[in-house]
C-alpha cells in the first residue's frame, strides 16, 4: 500500500488532481451545510456579478438565484451520477467481459455481439434517446448514462480474462479442483483490476461530462440543480451575463481534468513495470 | 409664443399635416419561422397573419382600444335589436390583378370560401341567419341573435376577402393562385424565395391616396432566435415583430441607440398566459389550496425578471386588454401567510405536486422554476415535470398533471376567447385548447350563454362581471401574465403599430423618416 502510495505520488499531475478533486468531494459533502437553502431560492437582484455583493462571491443567475450555492449543490449531483453510473457500467461490462472471456466460444460471441450492437450506436445519441424515453429523472440519467458506458468495459475485462485464462495460477487453481466461477472470480479477476481502476476513473469523468451535456440541452432533471443545468440555463444570456456559463464550465473543467490526472497516475502506480520514459 | 404653439398643436396630435410622411423607401422584417403559406384564408398562423395581413385585408380594422375603424367598409350600422349589421363598402377598390372589388366578393369570402376553411369564425357564423348583398357597394349580415362579439370579428386574420373570380368554384386548398396571393392590400405579393425571404411592393393603385408610404417591404427568414437579434445589430433587419428574439436579447437591442420597442400591437390576441389547475384530482381539486396558490405566487418578479417588465399581471380570467373586463374581483398579490392559512384550510398534506412546464424556450422553463420555489416557500411539495412539445400536448389533452402552464389569445371579446376555457361542455380528453381544467360550473355556463346574446354592451358587461367575480373566486386556472411581446425597430419607422393587431396590418400606415 505504501509502494502504491509513494508511486503514485511521483506523479506531480496525479497529486494536483487528487487535491482538486477532495475539494470537490469536500464541497459536494458539507454542501447542506455551506449552502443550507435551496439552490433554487431566488435570493438577491438577479444579474449581480462575480465579487461585487457581499454575501454572493460569485453573483446571481438569470433569476437571482446565487451561483456558488447552485455550483457547490452542483457538485454533488455530478458526482453522484459519476460514481454511480460507474458503478452500474461495472455490474454490467465486468461479469459480462469476464464471462466471455473465460468461456469463450459461444458464450464469446453472443456476448461480444451484444456488446458490439451497443458500441455502434453513438454513446451521447444512445443516451438522450433513452432518456427522452424514461422521462429526465436522476436515477433515469444514472442508467441511461450507465447503459452507454459499459461496453469498453466489457471489451476490456474480457481482453484482460484472455490473457490471464492460460497462466499457470490458472493451470494451478483447476488442478487443485476449485470450481470455474471461484477460478473466474476469486483469481482472475483480482489480478485484472488495475486496468479496471484505470479505466473506472476516467469513467467517471466521462460520465460527468455526459451528465452536464444532457442538462445542458435541457434534458436533466429539472428539478436539481447541476453545472450542466447552470450552462444551459444562462446560454441565452451568454451577451450580457457570461459568467454565468463560464463559472460552472470551469467547474465541470476542473473536475473532469482531476479525474484524469488521477486516472493517470493510477495507470503509474499499479503498473510501475510501465514506468513512462523521461522519469 | 409662436413656438409655443407650434410645440402645443405637434404635442396634441392635432393638425399635422399629411405631408409630415414621407414617401419611399424599404423595410426588412423579421418573420419567424417562415409561413407555411401566404393564402389568408386557408392558413392563420403567425407568420402567415403577418406577411398577409399586408396583402389582405378585412372589411374592419381595430385600433389598440378595440375600436373598429373604417378598411373595406366606409361605414357600417347596427340596427336597435342587434339583428342586422349593414357595411357600406369603400368604392374604387381593386384586386391586385385589376378586378374590381365590390360586395359579391364579401358574400363569397364569408358565406362559402370561409364558412368551409376557417374553424374559428365558422363558429361564430353559427349566429349568422344570411349575408346578403344589397347592392354593388352595401352588404348585410342577418343574425339569428343578437350576438355581442360580432362587431369583433372583422379582423384580418379572422375575416380576410377572397376575391371570388379566383376561387368560386374552384378546389380551394389546391387552387394554384395560392402561390400568388391576390387581396386588395396596400401591398402585392412579388416573390417568395424559400427559406431566404418573401417580397412585397407597393400597390400602386391602393385607394387610399398617398398609401403605402414603403416602395418594398422585404419578409427575411432566419431560423435561429440569436441570429436574428444579430441582423437587427448589425442593420440587415429593420424590424423584430414580438416574440422573434429570446427576452433577455430585447433588453439589449432596446438598449442600443436609435431603437424604439412598444408592447402594443397585441391588443386583439391579448396573449394571456395561464396555468390550469386539475379540478378533478389531486390537492388542486381543492378550491382552498387554489387560493394557496395565487397567494404564494410572485407574479410581479416573474414580469419585471423574466418578462424584463413587459406585460402586467393578469388578475381575471379576461384579460384587461380585452372588452369587458373587470377589476372588481379578488386581488391575489402575494401575501405567504395567507397562503399557508389556505394551505391549512384545505388540509394539505404533503403530496407532491406536479408542474407541466410549456416547453417553449428557456423564459417559459425559468417561470416554471420560480413557481416552483414560490409554492416551495410556503409548504406545497413541487415537482417539475420534463417534456417536449408533444408530451406538453398529450399530457394536457389525458389530464395527466396537476397544474400546466400555457398562454391563449383572446380576440377581443369574452365570447370569442374567454369562455371556451371554462364551459363544461367544452371538457373532452383529446385537446389542450379546451376546458384543460375540467372545471364544471352551471352558474358560469349559463352566465357565459346569457352575456354572449344579450343585447346591449351594458348587459353584457354587468354579466361578464359577475362571471369574472365567480371564477376568480374558484380559481380554476392560474392566471399568471398579460403577456406582451416587445415589437423592436428602429426609431425612423414611424407610425408601424398602429392596431389591435400590430404589425400585422400596420404597413399601411408605416414610413420612414430619412
Amino acid at each position: 500500500m505504501m509502494d502504491f502510495l509513494k508511486r503514485f505520488s511521483r506523479n506531480k499531475g496525479a497529486l494536483l488532481g487528487a487535491l482538486i478533486l477532495i475539494v470537490v468531494v469536500l464541497l459536494a459533502v458539507f454542501a447542506p451545510l455551506i449552502y443550507p437553502d435551496s439552490p433554487w431560492k431566488m435570493v438577491q437582484r438577479p444579474f449581480l456579478t462575480p465579487f461585487s455583493t457581499d454575501g454572493f462571491p460569485l453573483g446571481t443567475d438569470t433569476l437571482g438565484r446565487d451561483v456558488a450555492a447552485g455550483l457547490v449543490h452542483g457538485a454533488r449531483v455530478s458526482l453522484i451520477v459519476g460514481l454511480v453510473s460507474t458503478l452500474v457500467a461495472l455490474l454490467i461490462g465486468v461479469p459480462l467481459g469476464a464471462l466471455a472471456g473465460f468461456y469463450g466460444g459461444l458464450v464469446d460471441d453472443g456476448a461480444m455481439r451484444f456488446t458490439e450492437f451497443f458500441q455502434t450506436i453513438p454513446n451521447f445519441a444512445l443516451a438522450i434517446v433513452l432518456v427522452a424515453i424514461l422521462e429526465p429523472t436522476l436515477p433515469t440519467i444514472t442508467l441511461a448514462i450507465a447503459i452507454v458506458s459499459w461496453p469498453p468495459v466489457a471489451r476490456l475485462v474480457r481482453a484482460e480474462v484472455l490473457s490471464l485464462r492460460n497462466r499457470e495460477f490458472v493451470d494451478a487453481a483447476r488442478l487443485a479442483g476449485l470450481s470455474n466461477m471461484r477460478i473466474l472470480f476469486g483469481h482472475i479477476l483480482p489480478n485484472a483490476m488495475s486496468p479496471i481502476i484505470v479505466m473506472a476513473s476516467l469513467m467517471v469523468a466521462t460520465a460527468i461530462l455526459l451528465e452536464s451535456s444532457l442538462s445542458f440541452l435541457g434534458l436533466g432533471d429539472p428539478n436539481i440543480m447541476s453545472w450542466g443545468y447552470m450552462i444551459g440555463a444562462a446560454r441565452t444570456v451568454i451577451r450580457n451575463a457570461w459568467w454565468l456559463s463560464f463559472i460552472p464550465g470551469v467547474a465541470i473543467l476542473l473536475t473532469v481534468l482531476a479525474l484524469n490526472l488521477i486516472g493517470e497516475g493510477l495507470n503509474d502506480a499499479l503498473n510501475p513495470r510501465l514506468a513512462r520514459k523521461g522519469r | 409664443m409662436r413656438n409655443f404653439l407650434i410645440s402645443t398643436i405637434l404635442a396634441t396630435g392635432l393638425a399635422l399635416p399629411a405631408a409630415a410622411q414621407e414617401a419611399g423607401g424599404r423595410l426588412d422584417i423579421v418573420v419567424q419561422p417562415e409561413p407555411p403559406s401566404l393564402m389568408l384564408g386557408l392558413v392563420q398562423n403567425g407568420p402567415t397573419q403577418l406577411v398577409a395581413g399586408d396583402i389582405y385585408e378585412s372589411l374592419l380594422r381595430y385600433d389598440t382600444d378595440l375600436n373598429p375603424q373604417p378598411s373595406l367598409a366606409e361605414s357600417w350600422e347596427i340596427s336597435d335589436d342587434a339583428l342586422t349589421y349593414t357595411f357600406n363598402l369603400r368604392e374604387g377598390v381593386k384586386w391586385h390583378d385589376g378586378e374590381d372589388f365590390n360586395a359579391d366578393d364579401v358574400v363569397f369570402s364569408v358565406d362559402e370560401f370561409l364558412r368551409e376553411t376557417h374553424p374559428r369564425l365558422r363558429v361564430s357564423l353559427e349566429h349568422v341567419e344570411s349575408v346578403t348583398a344589397l347592392d354593388d357597394h352595401t352588404v348585410e349580415f342577418k343574425l339569428k341573435n343578437p350576438f355581442g362579439p360580432f362587431i369583433g370579428v372583422f379582423e384580418n386574420g379572422t375575416m380576410p376577402m377572397i376575391p371570388k373570380h379566383i376561387y368560386e368554384g374552384t378546389d380551394y386548398a389546391n387552387n394554384p393562385a395560392n402561390n400568388t396571393p391576390i387581396g386588395t392590400g396596400p401591398f402585392k405579393f412579388e416573390e417568395w424565395n424559400k427559406g431566404s425571404y418573401i417580397h412585397l411592393v407597393k400597390n400602386e393603385d391602393y385607394y387610399l391616396e398617398g398609401k403605402p408610404y414603403l416602395d418594398e417591404v422585404y419578409y427575411r427568414v432566419v431560423p435561429d432566435a440569436a441570429s436574428r437579434a444579430v441582423a437587427f445589430e448589425n442593420g440587415e433587419v429593420d424590424v423584430l415583430p414580438g416574440g422573434s428574439v429570446e427576452n433577455w436579447d430585447v433588453q439589449r437591442l432596446t438598449a442600443m441607440d436609435g431603437v424604439c420597442s412598444t408592447g402594443q400591437g397585441w391588443e386583439y390576441f391579448a396573449p394571456h398566459a395561464m396555468a390550469w389547475l386539475n379540478t378533478r384530482e389531486g390537492p388542486t381539486a381543492n378550491k382552498d389550496f387554489r387560493k394557496a396558490l395565487m397567494y404564494a405566487m410572485d407574479r410581479e418578479f416573474v414580469r419585471d425578471v423574466i418578462w424584463n417588465g413587459f406585460g402586467k399581471v393578469a388578475t381575471s380570467p379576461v384579460s384587461s386588454k380585452t372588452n369587458f373586463y373587470s377589476d372588481d374581483t379578488i386581488m391575489y398579490d402575494q401575501d405567504q401567510d395567507k397562503a399557508r392559512e389556505h394551505l391549512e384550510a384545505a388540509g394539505y398534506d404533503g403530496e407532491t405536486v406536479r408542474i407541466l412546464p410549456l416547453p417553449y424556450g428557456e423564459t417559459w422553463q425559468r417561470w416554471a422554476e420560480a413557481m416552483k420555489q414560490n409554492l416551495e416557500e410556503v409548504g406545497v411539495n413541487v415537482e417539475l415535470v420534463a417534456t417536449d412539445v408533444a408530451g406538453w400536448n398529450q399530457k394536457q389533452s389525458e389530464w395527466d398533471f396537476d397544474i400546466a402552464f400555457t398562454y391563449l389569445y383572446q380576440y377581443g371579446d369574452p365570447a370569442l376567447g374567454v369562455a371556451r376555457s371554462y364551459l363544461s361542455s367544452n371538457i373532452a380528453k383529446g385537446s389542450p385548447w379546451n376546458n384543460v381544467a375540467g372545471y364544471e360550473n352551471p352558474e358560469v355556463d349559463a352566465m357565459f350563454a346569457e352575456a354572449a346574446v344579450a343585447a346591449t354592451p351594458e348587459e353584457r358587461q354587468e354579466i361578464y362581471t359577475k362571471v369574472q367575480q365567480t371564477l376568480v373566486d374558484d380559481v380554476p386556472v392560474a392566471w399568471l401574465l398579460e403577456i406582451e411581446f416587445p415589437t423592436i425597430y428602429r426609431c425612423e419607422v414611424k407610425d408601424l403599430v398602429t392596431t389591435a393587431i400590430g404589425v400585422n396590418d400596420g404597413l399601411r400606415d408605416a414610413w420612414v423618416e430619412k
